[in-house]
């Protein structure tokens, strides 16, 4: 569902910001100081992007980046790091968003070692920032979402490659031992351990392959729910 | 008679009793000294629970300099320390170690709770994984309010300390 | 290691040579976390971390808690760095709600980080000097860090917990004459801590005591995620700052200390170098900072994002890169907010360093990481 509402859009800004019109003499210069500087923000991520194939690439992405066929002109290096991975993996993935510095992919559990196996040799990117999970209960899916970057690769440096994966949620889960199940990716990026472990415990994400998949945070007699899903209420709320 | 009564299983029990009665004996007398010679050397357990031991340590900066009150000492061992400052939140992971701690500790000892984390929960009041204060662990004597208290309030909460341990007996456990 | 049991109930079997010690949460040398060492003889075999001592739950609880409110307890983690944790939460929500920020805020900003990273690196200097043994080194920090302190309280009218970034700005403009009292504050700073080398940096017993020590070669660094200081001191140069500026850092002169050793020491002298820089570029946002305007656009009561979104923005804090990953459903709170914090991942280098290490040189490896166990529990 986050799909389809997904925008590449980060150009609507001004609109929603305008509160009550109480000081307007001190509100106006505020808003359309920003508007002059924003161009500036831009230039900086097209130059390194122009040598990359960008018009090789369009036709493939067409049809599978449904957001994409609004007129909004993409940023042109982002554009072209997602479509070398749609070029490489076809309708296995799914491009969701592709934003100034950040490429969002989605991924079948079932592929996502493969693709990120390509994001690191294919790609570059060697490091993962961050790995948080979402919990979607009206879905009965929790999200694990990777944000993988890259220290090697300078022309990759303000980049984000955002790899998103769902696995199956249960109502009642057993963490390590329900069909709450990824593949690790910790053999491809080996940053990922203590974060898997950290998802593991607040999600009961169990993750296959990973070695140590023990509990992190939590006290050792943690017995209630993984504590980050959405039903697992906190007191008195 | 006493020696029939007395043997090496018991003998400290009664070294014990002894000192219990010599102690009784002197309590009048000697009381204040006593409790003068404690207020001067509090001395803490180097153990910090959260984020209030960073005004803790800069209670000990020059700028404010605790240790000219005689408390808050450099850190020593556990087993020589008679203050507890309770630096913040309680998890509850954190709460068995803290018992464990305090019972090591030899009589008398004394605990600070620090920061309105430590007092009641503070911010954290609706975690799950946070205690609401920590009167459910330890028995309290100075609650130093805050978040987090600035070190001139520490200082006050240890004065304050110092002058509840002049009006208590010299046998704080009685 | 491979036992399944919680590292708290697990007994470890080991032969007679080895022995398992746990070190902390009560021990001067581990902070708010526990480390678990198995030793033969006076090298540490294998070494387990054990944190999650300060796991407050603060990512629950900012579910539950609206986009404004979610401010105060999202700085506790590192209270003495309390604007840059908050500087990835805020830009997330600007961009989540669609607010442009004035300039003159930007430049705020850029000052409260800086001289929040300076007051956090004078503290993490002053432990690191204890945990060595070294009290000049305790008492000089520790002290001067009350100047920059003194700043920030004219600021934000708090000693650490300063609350003062919000989504659209900061929450106060500078207090009068601030320029000047900062300037010249800041210059007394620099030449302050430019005597730290002759009696810490250039100091014999500091230079045997971390030189060699857990080395971390650049390879390894970029492998593990290792963020901030940690990576630049293995010779990698990446700042946020340079390399992706957020606000207005792309016009000031930032340069990024870089060190090629990897080792103890260069990690314990990065963070003193950032400090110089901070200082040149809190001067050089002091005279580009625009004289008057507003420093906050108001927002509604109740601030929303735009139906489901995510965004994640992340800052150069004192310690490495700080993200947070906020996902909005069009609600007044966010559907679930992430914070990821450079002490949680420099912390995955803390085993592959300590092993064939001496037991004595687990504190300066430990502190040189550039870790606070709050920070990284959340």
């Amino acid at each position: 569902m986050s799909t389809d509402t997904k925008q590449v859009i980060a150009e609507e800004k001004p609109a929603e910001a305008k509160p009550a019109e109480a000081k307007p003499t001190e509100e106006k210069p505020a808003e359309e100081k920003p508007a002059e500087e924003k161009p500036v923000a831009k230039p900086v991520a097209k130059p390194v992007a122009k040598p990359v194939a960008k018009p090789v690439a369009k036709p493939v992405a067409k049809s599978w980046v449904k957001p994409v066929a609004k007129p909004i002109e993409l940023p042109a290096f982002e554009k072209s790091i997602s479509d070398k991975v749609v070029e490489k993996f076809g309708d296995k993935i799914q491009v969701e968003f592709v934003k100034e510095n950040r490429v969002g992919i989605k991924v079948d559990k079932e592929n996502i070692h493969d693709v990120a196996e390509f994001i690191r040799d294919g790609l570059n990117y060697d490091h993962v920032e961050s790995v948080s999970g979402v919990d979607y209960p009206q879905d009965k899916e929790i999200e694990v979402v990777y944000h993988i970057g890259s220290y090697s690769d300078s022309s990759l440096a303000k980049q984000l490659l955002v790899l998103a994966t769902r696995a199956v949620r249960e109502e009642n889960p057993i963490p390590g031992k329900d069909a709450t199940k990824l593949p690790t990716l910790r053999d491809i990026f080996y940053s990922v351990e203590f974060h898997e472990r950290e998802v593991f415990e607040m999600f009961g994400v169990y993750f296959t392959g990973h070695p140590d998949n023990r509990r992190l945070l939590l006290p050792e007699d943690w017995a209630d729910l993984p504590p980050l899903r959405k039903d697992f209420a906190i007191k008195g709320r | 008679m006493l020696k029939d009564l007395v043997t090496p299983e018991n003998a400290n029990v009664f070294i014990g009793k002894l000192g219990d009665i010599l102690e009784k004996a002197i309590d009048k007398p000697l009381g204040y000294a006593i409790n003068w010679g404690r207020i001067w050397s509090l001395w803490p357990v180097h153990i910090e629970t959260a984020c209030c031991s960073v005004e803790f340590g800069a209670a000990s900066s020059p700028r404010y300099d605790v240790e000219r009150f005689g408390i808050i000492e450099a850190f020593g061992s556990l087993r020589q320390c008679d203050l507890i400052v309770v630096q913040g939140t309680i998890t509850r992971k954190m709460a068995p170690r803290l018992r464990l701690v305090y019972d090591q500790m030899p009589e008398p000892k004394y605990v600070i709770a620090m920061g309105a984390c430590a007092i009641t929960g503070g911010l954290y009041f609706d975690s799950y994984n946070v205690l609401p204060g920590i009167d459910g662990v330890l028995p309290v004597d100075v609650y130093v309010p805050g978040c987090p208290p600035r070190p001139e309030t520490l200082i006050q909460g240890c004065i304050l300390l110092q002058e509840k341990i002049k009006r208590m007996k010299a046998r704080k456990f009685v | 290691m491979t036992n399944e049991l919680p590292p708290g109930l697990a007994i470890q079997k080991v032969d007679e040579r080895i022995m398992t010690l746990n070190v902390g949460p009560q021990h001067p040398g581990s902070g708010h976390m526990r480390i678990i060492v198995q030793i033969d003889g006076d090298y540490i075999v294998a070494c387990d971390p054990d944190p999650g001592y300060v796991h407050r739950g603060e990512e629950k609880m900012a579910e539950y808690r609206n986009y404004i409110t979610n401010i105060p307890h999202l700085e506790r983690p590192v209270i003495h760095d309390s604007c840059n944790i908050l500087y990835p939460y805020v830009l997330g929500v600007e961009e989540l709600l669609g607010i442009e920020v004035p300039e003159r805020a930007k430049y705020v900003r850029v000052i409260c980080a800086e001289l929040n990273r300076c007051i956090y690196i004078m503290y993490w200097l002053a432990i690191y000097g204890i945990f060595l043994g070294h009290s000049t080194m305790f008492m000089w920090p520790a002290g001067d860090r009350e100047l920059l302190i003194d700043l920030m309280e004219k600021i934000s009218g708090a000693r650490v917990t300063h609350a003062h970034f919000v989504p659209g700005g900061v929450r106060n403009d500078l207090p009068p004459n601030f320029e000047e009292v900062c300037l010249r504050q800041i210059n007394y700073f620099e030449k302050r801590i430019k005597e730290y080398a002759a009696v810490f940096y250039d100091n014999p017993i500091l230079i045997s005591r971390t030189e060699n020590t857990g080395v971390l070669s650049r390879e390894d660094a970029i492998r593990l995620g290792t963020t901030g200081s940690v990576l630049r001191a293995s010779g990698v140069d990446y700042d946020l700052r340079i390399k992706e500026p957020y606000d207005v850092y792309e016009e000031l002169d930032v340069h990024s200390p870089v060190m090629k050793e990897g080792d103890s020491y260069a990690r314990s002298k990065i963070p003193w170098l950032d400090m110089l820089e901070s200082c040149n570029i809190i001067k050089q946002a002091l005279q580009k900072m625009p004289k008057s305007g507003s420093v906050r656009v108001k927002l509604k009561p109740n601030p929303k994002g735009k139906g489901f979104d995510s965004v994640y923005k992340r800052v150069e804090s004192g310690r490495g890169s700080l993200g947070c990953h906020i996902v909005s459903d069009g609600k007044v709170e966010p559907y679930r907010l992430k914070l990821s914090v450079p002490s949680f991942r420099n912390l995955i280098a803390l085993p592959y360093l300590l092993k064939g290490e001496k037991l004595g040189n687990m504190p300066s490896v430990y502190w040189s990481l550039n870790y606070w166990p709050v920070e990284a529990d959340r």
